[in-house]
């Protein structure tokens, strides 16, 4: 079970909203914003507020990548695999990240809670491909060493 | 923030607001686009606040957010003048995306129209040192090729060969101050709609244009806009596609990050035209800048009456709204667009009932896409008849392109629609990067094809791509070098598309996946002399019967590639080559007998043991062993192993 | 309105919604797997596609039919398609097809026949999902799932119930329940539709079929069944016998012959719940107290208004339905030594209907702790029995029901198409039982295949007003309606299928898309033929009601809706 604070929290994002079908992404777009995830138990919440089936509202969530069930990282970090990024070569980029980050194929979360590992199709910074996102901010021209230094200097802040 | 109350209001905050600018004796503006943000453009401007209000004796005005953040103003542009005359006055602003990303940060310096490049912190002092307070150039921070200095933008060859008219205002004024833009002729254009034109005659003036939809299709807007126009239903919407999601396409984000007002500019004329009074704009997840930038834009605009009720004391009502997106690319589909919209899934529906009769909330609908609404207000403003002399007959205009890969000059650029596709690369892009050979330019991202040599003289329009099997679609260019396996690009596109399937229709669901099951098995050297002609026959189904325009155009990225490089795909099917060497399992790693030295160390770490030799003469791979790990690379230390 | 030309030869249109049905009326059965006329048009399966004379294709379901459309449907181009995507859709599914459960009545296998498909050129992909079983009404096996949508539909759009619904996107797709529970966990009502609708093995009957084999073969067992009203009308259909004919006779022969003690009729419980419900609508109206009175012998509606309209249960009818009725009586009727002969019972209940299997687990439906009926068995199981023991059901003679409960009067028997129940009150209020009394009824507009009916009941020269309603997409509206004060009924009659219990989730599908005009037919045409109209004139009632029910009416036949069951 949730801690009633998740439902108030929610309570509070529902109401800038209107009650309607087409406030659902809008408003667990909000949720998600707030715990970095989607509480399955909310969106059965909000799915009865604003008057749709349970049904529905996880059939409209698991359509969108950007939703997620699972608790996520403190950082998200996006590596673009775009096209200019994908030829100016992102792969070695994700791999490395994956290796520091010792996350095996199909986990994206590190165990510390710390990195969310994933990758986007297009962050629209492909004049300095390659490029990746940690949380909203855009870092480009990448290289493997240069994500290494990156995820180092977060867990040196982490640490302090 | 006071109201305009009618059309003489804005003539005066359009007087007033070149006036300000024009006293400014200095006018910094940092660029602030996705692109220069990542580059650091933020922490260039911050720097160069700091160094301002360190410096009493200048009159400062900046950014709109920042005054916003420090005394609850909008921006101190609607105060009006202010300061002692003896005070330099400056003002610190943030634009949008000039279009050169790759010398990012961009700082452009007004009056005198310098450009300074790749701007760092460390070089804030000095611009405000010489350039501000000194009226000097930093020479450094201007732009050079080879021996050559550019000092204004202007002269840079990556702008001459460009005509921006759709993004002439981007990069110049402040993308966070609607001041700038009324300053610079906005929203005049929504008042002569409003004041000196009937709702008809806008329809008939966009349809006379030709403007034709700028978001892939290349549909004629003005036949939409007359459709919705002709509905029964009063109830009508005014929705724009912002849902770029082209891998390799940002035009729309740098409109919506650097001149959100011209775009709602264009909405709002489409509205009045179309009759409708509620508007959405759906915005990429990944455009986190563009939903920041607009959702100031609209505040800004209801403020000041030119959206919400009564607009410009007319009575014309209209509310816009923004949506984002929730990562799914079919959205970028219209009615997968309007569905998201509405709450449901992202999953395209079958036609008719067209957009234009049951589009949103199945109501009438206008949906275009940035670039194209960005176009309307200088339609409006020039009419249809000068709009058709610009480009070609059957697709007037100009296109914004975005250009990156392996190319010298990437950015962001605005075309003639016509301009030789040659010239873009090899003019404006100044050709590949390093010095290497042009392979293959992709167009139109998933629902796009390959462009070759042999294409260098074709005319960039609608339907002189159309002809070729690519398409102009969005307008992402992607520049390919002999470094680029292009069995791999189509394997990626496919991947892309694969991944992205809503799922609905049982041909791109898994029509897509077979496709990529025989790429991947290609790349991975495992391919056989029928897989071409797999490929091919699937792709005839997929784009024969697939439900939506991203399902039938799927198949495009493959055939095009089979049809310019069918040679490549058979050296990887037969021969087992990538002679890209971009595919890991096609590479043939060999040891250089000169170089080896015989210490061992390769055999030591193969993990297969695919090496052998006698210590200190040079040792073997045996390729039927090898795996193709590239550890005994990774471990030689006098560089004896390559890959042939 | 106007020709178009399909395949060469001139074809007119009238008001078809799209291409395809034109095509269709041209007598060329162009294949589909997510295409039913009663719901909305989805264009996945994309086998409709056609071509025009320019080698243009489209999807024929989703084209407005034009004049002078000329349109190719069987050009090698457009078979090479359609083979290529069942082949395509074999590739991902579970093609155990030779021990499925809908081997030989399975879409997707007779179209790959049809199409012929005799190899699929691409390797399995299908990932292994559980199967659901949870449901004591449907199976859901997602690995025979094709993803045509028509489940989700059928479940939102016309039984606005919505336990189902697409999951993730592209190659992970599936339907299933939120978060994929279990089906028990959620509102389902068991209704069954979204199996009529499945094309393939995906969705299916929850069968007891093998238990009641083995109390066939027990000597210390007396089996008993009862046969419910719309059975009779639709086993017919998978004999090859004109459809909606009611073979009530052919089902007690078999049936007695695969070993069955005793056969009866569940219009006999019918006619109980008529005289109970009527005594019931006459007690509210008298104290204007919890009105309108919905009925409640379909437990798909019970089920709805419980989960979803709560504040309406006092509302809903105590009457048990005729198969609980039907079920308790006979308990104690076989209480006796004399009526058991020292035999356990096992009563089976033969319906048309899926949530009946749900029904008789609930708290309710037992009599001092003992489930009242021990398992229901679909129209469509029986016919597997049928076909399973090998008798000829084209050639068994007739047979008639076993005694006491074997005769039902029409008012019973009409109880399987919509406004049955609500026809066989008003004939119990109706004062004469002259024949012009009952064809007064008959015209009221209580009959007819509509979502919702609305009419008029007289009782002692007063008017009532009643709706009629099928289809719990049609409930839910009327229940808007009435609770925005728009509408107010005093009696309405809610079935969750459409059109009723011929429609139900148990019947076999063939006839689905003739609307079920045929079964209702049937059983108006057994009312035609029965003396008895009125069921409080049914002898064997009148005769249970002075006997075994004296001082026992309330506790075998009611129940409490008011206290939810576990």
């Amino acid at each position: 079970m949730l801690d009633e604070s998740f439902y108030q929290k929610a309570d509070e994002i529902i109401a800038n909203h209107t009650k309607e079908e087409r406030s659902l992404i809008p408003i667990i777009q909000d949720i998600q914003a707030e715990y970095r995830y989607l509480p399955p138990e909310l969106l059965t919440y909000v799915a009865k507020e604003i008057g749709i089936t349970d049904a529905r509202a996880y059939s409209v969530a698991s359509f969108y990548e950007n939703f997620s069930f699972e608790p996520k990282g403190k950082y998200i970090l996006k590596v673009c695999d775009g096209t200019a990024c994908h030829v100016r070569k992102s792969t070695p980029i994700m791999e490395r990240l994956r290796s520091d980050l010792g996350l095996e194929e199909g986990r994206q979360t590190t165990d510390d809670m710390l990195f969310t590992l994933e990758t986007v199709s297009c962050l629209g910074a492909c004049g300095l491909a390659p490029v990746m996102m940690v949380n909203d901010e855009v870092h480009s021209t990448m290289t493997p060493d240069k994500a290494t230094e990156l995820i180092n200097k977060i867990r040196g802040e982490e640490n302090e | 923030m006071n109201r305009i109350k009618s059309r003489t209001d804005l003539d005066v905050l359009k007087k007033d607001g070149q006036a300000q600018i024009k006293q400014k004796a200095c006018r910094l503006l940092v660029c602030s686009g996705t692109g220069c943000v990542a580059s650091g453009s933020e922490k260039v401007y911050n720097k160069l606040c700091e160094l301002a209000k360190n410096h009493p004796e200048i009159d400062v005005v900046f950014s709109a957010e920042e005054a916003h953040e420090a005394d609850g103003e909008c921006c101190k542009g609607c105060k009006g003048t202010s300061g002692a005359d003896d005070k330099k006055s400056v003002s610190i602003k943030k634009s949008g995306c000039h279009g050169f990303c790759e010398i990012g940060p961009l700082v452009r310096v007004e009056p005198q129209g310098l450009m300074y490049t790749k701007v760092t912190e460390d070089d804030c002092e000095s611009i405000f040192e010489k350039t501000v307070l000194g009226d000097e150039i930093v020479h450094e921070l201007l732009y050079h090729e080879g021996e050559k200095e550019y000092i204004g933008e202007d002269d840079i060859p990556f702008f001459q060969g460009q005509t921006r008219l759709v993004l002439k205002r981007c990069g110049h004024i402040d993308a966070e101050d609607i001041h700038e833009y009324i300053a610079s002729g906005g929203y005049q254009s929504l008042a002569k709609a409003l004041f000196d034109m009937k709702p008809d005659d806008i329809v008939n003036e966009i349809y006379e244009s030709n403007l034709r939809g700028r978001g892939g299709g290349g549909f004629r807007a003005g036949t939409k806009w007359k459709q919705v126009a002709s509905q029964q239903e009063k109830e009508r919407y005014v929705v724009c596609n912002g849902d770029e999601g082209d891998p390799g396409a940002f035009m729309d984000c740098a409109v919506m990050e650097g001149i959100p007002h011209q775009m709602i500019e264009g909405m709002l004329i489409a509205a009045y035209a179309v009759q409708a009074h509620e508007g959405y704009i759906y915005v990429r997840a990944e455009y986190p800048l563009a939903v920041k930038r607009l959702k100031l834009a609209i505040t800004q605009a209801e403020s000041m009456g030119l959206l919400g009720d009564n607009i410009l004391g007319t009575g014309f009502s209209f509310h816009l709204h923004i949506n984002r997106g929730a990562g799914a690319f079919v959205c970028g589909e219209g009615s997968a667009l309007t569905a998201s919209i509405e709450g449901k899934r992202g999953m395209p529906r079958v036609k008719p009932p067209r957009t234009v009769s049951q589009g949103l909330f199945a109501k009438p609908t206008v949906l275009n896409n940035v670039e194209t609404y960005a176009n309307v207000p200088m339609i409006i403003e020039n009419g249809a008849h000068w709009y058709r002399s610009i480009g070609p007959e059957n697709s007037p205009g100009t296109k914004t392109f975005s250009l990156s890969g392996t190319i010298r000059n990437t950015g962001l650029i605005e075309v003639p629609m016509g301009t030789k596709l040659g010239d873009v690369i090899f003019g404006i892009g100044g050709g590949i990067k390093n010095d290497q050979e042009f392979k293959a330019v992709q167009l139109g991202g998933p629902s796009g094809g390959c462009l070759t040599k042999e294409n260098l003289d074709l005319s960039l329009d609608f339907d002189s791509l159309k002809k070729t099997g690519a398409i102009i679609g969005s307008g992402g260019m992607v520049v390919m070098d002999q470094h680029t396996c292009m069995v791999e690009v189509a394997r990626f596109f496919m991947n892309f598309t694969q991944r992205e399937s809503c799922g609905k229709c049982v041909p791109c669901r898994e029509g897509t996946t077979r496709m990529l099951e025989i790429l991947q098995r290609i790349v991975e050297g495992k391919g056989e002399p029928e897989d071409l002609d797999k490929l091919l026959v699937l792709a005839d189904m997929v784009s024969s019967t697939a439900l939506c325009g991203l399902g039938k155009s799927a198949p495009l990225p493959v055939v095009s590639t089979i049809r310019a490089f069918r040679d490549e795909y058979m050296e990887h099917i037969v021969d087992k080559k990538c002679r890209a060497k971009v595919c890991d399992k096609l590479k043939t790693y060999v040891i250089d007998p000169q170089k080896c030295k015989g210490c061992s160390r390769c055999a030591k770490n193969c993990p297969v043991n695919a090496i052998s030799g006698e210590i200190k003469s040079p040792f073997t791979i045996d390729n039927t062993k090898c795996v193709r790990c590239g550890v005994c690379m990774d471990h030689c230390s006098f560089d004896a192993i390559y890959i042939d | 309105m106007g020709f178009m030309t399909i395949d060469g030869k001139q074809v007119e249109f009238t008001d078809e919604p799209n291409v395809l049905s034109v095509i269709r009326k041209a007598d060329i059965d162009i294949p589909t797997l997510c295409y039913h006329s009663e719901l909305s048009v989805y264009g996945a399966c994309r086998l409709c596609t056609v071509e025009n004379e320019k080698g243009k294709t489209f999807a024929s379901c989703s084209e407005k039919p034009k004049d002078g459309m000329v349109v190719y449907t069987n050009t090698p181009r457009l078979m090479k398609y359609r083979k290529m995507i069942l082949e395509l859709l074999l590739a991902a599914h579970d093609r155990d097809c030779t021990t499925c459960i809908k081997s030989g009545e399975c879409h997707l296998q007779e179209l790959a026949h049809r199409m012929g498909v005799t190899t699929v050129p691409y390797k399995n992909r299908m990932t292994h999902h559980e199967i659901d079983a949870s449901s004591p009404s449907i199976i859901r096996n997602p690995n025979k799932c094709i993803l045509c949508g028509d489940c989700v539909r059928m479940c939102d759009n016309v039984q606005a119930v919505n336990a189902i619904d697409f999951t993730s996107r592209g190659t992970s797709a599936t339907v299933a329940p939120a978060f994929n529970k279990l089906l028990n966990t959620t509102d389902c009502v068991g209704c069954g539709q979204c199996r009529v609708v499945c094309p393939t093995g995906a969705i299916s009957i929850n069968t007891n079929m093998d238990p009641v084999w083995e109390a066939l073969a027990d000597p210390d067992t007396k089996v008993i069944a009862q046969i419910a009203p719309a059975v009779r009308v639709a086993v017919g259909d998978a004999f090859d016998l004109p459809q909606g004919e009611n073979v009530m006779g052919k089902i007690v022969n078999v049936l007695h012959r695969m070993g069955f003690d005793e056969v009866f009729d569940t219009a006999y419980g019918a006619d109980l719940t008529v005289i109970e419900e009527s005594e019931e609508f006459l007690q509210r109206l008298a104290s204007g107290e919890n009105l309108p009175l919905f009925t409640s012998c379909c437990p798909g509606w019970v089920s709805y208004c419980e989960h979803r309209h709560p504040e309406l249960a006092k509302h809903l009818s105590t009457t048990r339905s005729p198969m609980q009725m039907f079920g308790a009586v006979a308990r104690e009727y076989y209480k006796d030594p004399a009526n058991n002969e020292g035999k356990k019972i096992l009563s089976v209940a033969i319906m048309p209907c899926t949530a009946k299997k749900g029904e008789i687990l609930r708290d309710e439906s037992k009599t001092d702790g003992i489930a009242d009926i021990d398992y229901v068995l679909t129209t469509s199981e029986l016919i597997t029995m049928i076909k399973r023991s090998g008798l000829m059901f084209e050639d068994v003679e007739l047979e008639s029901s076993d005694m006491p409960f074997g005769i039902g009067s029409g008012a019973g028997v009409i109880f399987g198409a919509s406004g049955g129940v609500t026809e066989a009150v008003m004939r119990r209020l109706a004062d004469k039982h002259s024949r012009s009394e009952m064809e007064t009824i008959r015209n009221s507009g209580v009959r007819g295949g509509e979502g919702i009916k609305e009419i008029v009941i007289t009782y002692q020269d007063k008017e009532y007003k009643a709706a009629v309603v099928s289809g719990l997409a049609n409930a839910e509206k009327l229940i808007q309606q009435i609770e925005s004060g728009e509408c107010n009924y005093d009696f309405i009659e809610v079935m969750a299928c459409r059109r009723g219990c011929i429609m139900g989730g148990g019947q076999p599908v063939d006839a689905h898309s003739a609307g079920g005009e045929a079964r209702a037919k049937g059983l108006y045409a057994a009312d035609v033929n029965t003396q008895i109209k009125k069921s409080n004139e049914n002898p064997l009632v009148q005769s249970l009601y002075d006997g075994l029910l004296k001082g026992k009416e309330h506790k075998l036949l009611h129940r409490n809706f008011n206290k939810p069951s576990q």
